[in-house]
């Protein structure tokens, strides 16, 4: 599937970016059944480095934004299931990038081709 | 497959080289190399610098190799496997000062994305910075 698509019946990621276009915000239920623990961590961040954008991560309400690309650092939000994740991303694909992420969280992980 | 830095996991146990490995494997996917070794040349706990070297040669890659070691000897032995290697490729290996399962899982991760030899170094270093 082209994982840049919208997730039906999930919380979009709105498209107001601004002026420059290149600001896109996204939030996103998170189902998996041990939250954001090692292997979700890992696959969130791949997906992250993929996007030239600085994207960045937290558990909604959270104080401190997470560098989504930082394995360490997403490894350590230690996100329950059914948080709200939040990703902020500044860039070129910053749009793509939410998107991405956005759909990852939703789908609950799956394997991604290369 | 040679177009990110690999990644070595030396241990004095042959089994905890292995299931790291698996680690990697599993979790961060193939498109990283990895090579394991662990056990000295009789068959017991222990590392040696042959087997290292193999190792390090196993998982070869022009944008380099990061080692992951466990305990002492592993260090040791590690950093004698690396001068020990053609000089070309020498600057190429770095030891890490890291976790070896998570240091691992960690470069992988950051290997997987294209990243250079110092920044995967920095990855997997940052669990033991503070």
């Amino acid at each position: 599937m082209d994982r840049h698509s919208s997730i039906p019946g999930r919380n979009p990621a709105p498209r107001d970016a601004d002026a420059a276009g290149e600001t896109a915000k996204g939030s996103v239920m998170l189902v998996h059944a041990v939250g954001m623990h090692a292997r979700p961590a890992v696959k969130l961040t791949k997906l992250a480095k993929r996007f030239s954008a600085k994207v960045a991560v937290r558990v909604a309400g959270a104080a401190d934004w997470i560098d989504a690309k930082s394995v360490a650092k997403v490894m350590a939000m230690r996100a329950s299931p059914e948080s709200i994740i939040e990703f902020e991303a500044r860039g070129a694909d910053a749009q793509a990038a939410v998107n991405a992420l956005v759909s990852l969280v939703a789908l609950d992980f799956p394997d991604m081709a290369r | 497959m040679s177009d990110t830095v690999s990644i070595v996991i030396v241990s004095h146990s042959p089994d905890v080289a292995r299931g790291a490995a698996d680690m990697v494997r599993q979790m961060v996917g193939s498109e990283v190399k990895v090579a394991f070794c662990g056990g000295n040349v009789e068959g017991g706990l222990g590392t040696s610098v042959p087997h290292i070297m193999e190792a390090i040669d196993a998982a070869w890659s022009p944008r380099g190799v990061a080692i992951l070691v466990d305990l002492g000897g592993a260090e040791t032995n590690s950093e004698m496997a690396v001068e020990l290697l053609p000089a070309e490729r020498r600057s190429l290996v770095v030891v890490c000062n890291a976790p070896i399962v998570e240091g691992a899982v960690m470069a992988a991760t950051e290997a997987a994305g294209g990243s250079p030899l110092d920044r995967v170094r920095a990855v997997a270093e940052e669990l033991s910075a503070d």
